[in-house]
């Protein structure tokens, strides 16, 4: 595996020296490649936004590479890495890149829409997820035993998720282990005593698809696209394309490509939540 | 050897030619299971250095996020529904072999016999769909979660439960006619006659159908991925969810990177080693028998 | 024990097994209910000529059918060529005590028995990440062939075991080459038992869901190479049961789909096994 990393890196390294020579005499002709590393969050949907760019500008190359946000920052700190992607803001420490905002991520709580509540606030969550609360009964509902939804380890929207309530997966006290958004959003339909965390796009999405689901508010703020894109709704975290200096040349035809109007299917079709404008 | 025509002259050349392609043929045949091990050894590497072998069975729990890596919950999870599983489709496959072979008249047997060939031959995954659809929520009625080591141990019986009959039933058939002809004479009646005769006659049989689903049950994903509910814990009632090994993989594979990514494979290889261990001993158990 | 106890138990025994058979055929009519009452009515022709549309709640499964069609057609490919030539060497040009054959031999029954999801996860590593091939139809097909490998050899074998001796010494009398016996008799000869074993295998390829999630991928839009990520029919089952609210109908409807296929290539296998075999060498 370490010969893997190594011999990957390796080759990273020469497309990047290669890359490096081209870049020179070539610029005008329409071959080159951007290399863009970071968050496992992020990347399937760069990939995808890659692909699109490649077949709308021939002779260009993109490619994806993961290994979490920090590693993007760092790629973009020693020149490994055209562009990085980062699933947060940039910290104070990292002022002197240029971040562009790429997407959100916002994560609702979800309930059966048979379920008379409305609203939980950070509290509430807290107790249901570490099972200090077992019953819909102490919160208000009615009288039934609740199912606890999580997500499998490794997943960016348990990672938030915990971040948030300040939680570590051991606390979590779990009924079902989920994979996929759309996952939880089924079990929840299925059972009117279960709660569950997913993207905030998917959730609204199926509600209109009429799936008998509801979005809880969190606290007084109302769980939906428009309040994660005011920046209003807490539960939520801007993905991040980071730049050593504001983007020129390929990287910004590519950074304005990525934040297009254009590519808010593909960021939908990825749970994210398109920025607006 | 007359070398004269095209057809019959085959100078040695020819023949060593294709020679050497079989032997290819057979040793890539032959290496491939070396490679897998080789691949689920080295991409699990990285899981031995930086874990330690002993964390997996010493750690607190499964939560790779924050470094702990006990795999026994998952084992257990497992072996429980396996053996679940097993203890009710091997009495249940045995009794409906007999069914069709001394009991059904020759009608329904047949079409039994048929109905079971279709089971036999429906992909695990619809047994999945089934289960999460129509079984998940029943259980669920009963006892909440409803995901739980209980509808595992259904599925997966309902799922070998076809095969273990199917094989029962051929080793039955292959009892001597003699024998029964003789039990018969003898005035046995059919259930004394299935119990002193039959049955002794039909283990070996009998063992290697259970031996395989055995094999099958702790390698199915889909079904048990669907119906299980998937918390690491080890399970205080039959209605509590579980997780098993291959489970595990299929859940979290998609978005482990790094060490995560290599217990994961670790994961595959003690899969693998229960499964090539469970088949191993009871062949060794077969052939001791044989010459024993 | 006396003639009375003996008869009770002999009663006992009747009622038991009579029960138990007529339960467990209940409880599958009611699964095999369910999946024709749910999947039938979403079944018709635009099911089968249509892609998916609304994440496969509505439309149909055409894109699904030609990546399934792909990754089967890519396994047997690579499989078939390996598996018959695995299959002569070790009935035809080895004793079976030889190292190669006997290690050859060993390490198909342990092939046999690694659960699918193990090669799923070396199929990751190997086709996608080494290779380089990524989520593929190419991966798919060929994690497949590694699966339906012991299968294929072991039937196809056991063909040409079970060819009579003499054919190879009357051709031997007649002075033909190993070679030539081989092409011109022990092949044709040996046919319905390849074919045989070549169906089941695809019958175990189609019912394969685990091993393809990591390796061919979730994308159900129509493939246009075999680089492309393709979903089968198995996967899209599990995706529309899982992940897609709503999608139970048309999961119980690509279910019944994929039964048909698989019992389409079961009964068919078992049909030549009976009959093409015995008439085949008759006729020779």
């Amino acid at each position: 595996m370490i010969s893997f990393v190594a011999q990957s890196l390796s080759v990273a390294l020469l497309f990047l020296t290669l890359s490096a020579c081209q870049d020179s005499p070539a610029t005008s002709a329409d071959n080159f490649k951007l290399v863009i590393s970071g968050s496992s969050t992020i990347a399937p949907l760069v990939a995808e936004i890659g692909k699109r760019f490649e077949s709308q500008h021939p002779g260009a190359r993109v490619d994806v590479q993961t290994g979490g946000s920090s590693r993007g920052i760092a790629d973009i700190r020693n020149g490994l890495a055209d562009i990085g992607m980062a699933s947060r803001a940039l910290s104070p420490s990292e002022q002197h890149l240029h971040g562009t905002l790429l997407a959100h991520d916002g994560i609702g709580i979800i309930v059966h829409q048979s379920n008379p509540l409305v609203s939980l606030d950070s509290e509430d969550i807290t107790n249901i997820y570490t099972g200090k609360v077992r019953n819909w009964r102490d919160m208000g509902g009615l009288d039934a035993p609740i199912t606890v939804i999580t997500k499998a380890e490794g997943r960016a929207t348990l990672e938030l998720f915990l971040q948030y309530f300040n939680l570590t997966s051991p606390q979590i006290n779990a009924h079902v282990v989920i994979g996929d958004n759309e996952q939880g959003i089924k079990t929840v339909a299925g059972n009117p005593q279960a709660i569950a965390y997913v993207s905030i796009g998917t959730a609204e999405y199926d509600v209109a698809q009429e799936v008998p689901i509801k979005l809880l508010s969190l606290g007084d703020i109302p769980a939906s696209l428009a309040e994660v894109q005011a920046g209003r709704f807490p539960l939520s975290r801007p993905l991040t394309l980071v730049t050593q200096t504001t983007p020129v040349g390929k990287i910004k035809t590519f950074i304005d490509f990525a934040t297009s109007e254009n590519m808010h299917d593909l960021v939908k079709r990825h749970y994210f939540v398109p920025r607006q404008g | 050897m007359i070398w004269s025509n095209a057809i019959t002259s085959s100078p040695a050349k020819g023949d060593r030619f294709l020679f050497h392609v079989l032997r290819s043929f057979a040793g890539i045949a032959g290496i491939l299971v070396v490679g897998i091990l080789t691949f689920l050894v080295s991409e699990s590497l990285p899981a031995f250095q930086q874990i330690g072998i002993t964390a997996f069975v010493t750690d607190p729990s499964w939560h790779p996020t924050e470094g702990t890596y006990n795999l026994l919950p998952m084992f257990i999870g497992t072996m429980y529904a396996t053996i679940g599983a097993v203890t009710l489709a091997t009495p249940l496959g045995i009794l409906t072999a007999l069914f069709c072979q001394y009991y059904a008249p020759q009608a329904i047997a047949s079409g039994y016999r048929a109905f079971i060939e279709l089971l036999a031959g429906i992909p695990s995954v619809v047994y999945g769909l089934w289960g999460l659809v129509v079984l998940v929520p029943l259980i669920a009625d009963l006892r909440p979660p409803g995901p739980s080591l209980f509808a595992g141990i259904l599925i997966l019986t309902i799922m070998i439960f076809p095969t273990v009959t199917l094989v029962s039933l051929s080793a039955l058939q292959q009892v001597p006619k003699e024998y029964i002809q003789g039990a018969t004479a003898l005035g046995c009646t059919r259930w004394s006659m299935i119990r002193q005769i039959i049955l002794p006659n039909t283990w070996p049989g009998i063992l290697t159908g259970v031996t395989l689903q055995t094999g099958r049950a702790i390698g199915e994903t889909m079904a048990i991925l669907m119906v299980c509910g998937n918390v690491v814990q080890y399970p205080s009632s039959l209605f509590d969810p579980i997780r098993t090994l291959t489970a595990n993989i299929a859940l979290e594979m998609a978005y482990a990177t790094d060490t995560h990514r290599a217990s994961l494979f670790l994961t595959g290889l003690f899969l693998l080693t229960i499964v090539i261990v469970v088949i191993m001993s009871t062949q060794q158990a077969r052939s001791n028998q044989a010459y024993g | 024990m006396d003639k009375h106890s003996l008869f009770t138990y002999d009663m006992l025994s009747t009622t038991i097994i009579w029960t138990v058979a007529g339960l467990l055929g209940c409880l599958f009519f009611w699964l095999l209910g369910d999946l024709m009452r749910q999947g039938i009515p979403h079944l018709s022709w635009e099911f089968i000529s249509e892609p998916p549309a609304n994440a496969g709640r509505s439309g149909g499964i055409t894109s699904i059918l030609v990546s399934t069609g792909l990754i089967l057609l890519i396994c047997m490919v690579v499989a078939l060529p390996i598996g018959l030539g695995t299959a002569i060497f070790l009935s035809e040009y080895t004793a079976e005590t030889h190292p190669l054959a006997t290690f050859t031999g060993r390490s198909l029954d342990v092939l046999a028995s690694v659960p699918s999801i193990v090669f799923g996860l070396f199929g990751n590593a190997f086709f996608c990440q080494l290779l380089g091939l990524g989520f593929s139809i190419l991966s798919g097909g060929l994690t497949l062939a590694c699966m339906v490998l012991p299968i294929l050899v072991r039937t196809t074998e056991q063909g040409f075991r079970a060819l009579p001796l003499e054919y190879r010494t009357s051709a031997a009398a007649l002075g033909l080459s190993k070679r030539a016996t081989l092409i011109h008799l022990l092949l044709p000869a040996a046919i319905p038992a390849l074919v045989v074993g070549f169906i089941l295998g695809l019958g175990r390829a189609i019912a394969e869901t685990a091993a393809l999630i990591f390796t061919s991928g979730y994308v159900s839009r129509m493939p246009t190479s075999l680089f492309d990520s393709g979903r089968t029919l198995s996967i899209h089952i599990y995706d529309l049961s899982m992940n897609v609210p709503g999608g139970d109908q048309a999961a119980y409807a690509t279910a019944l789909v994929l039964i048909l296929c698989v019992l389409t290539l079961n009964s068919l296998a078992q049909w030549m096994a009976k009959h093409w075999t015995y008439t085949r060498r008759m006729n020779i």
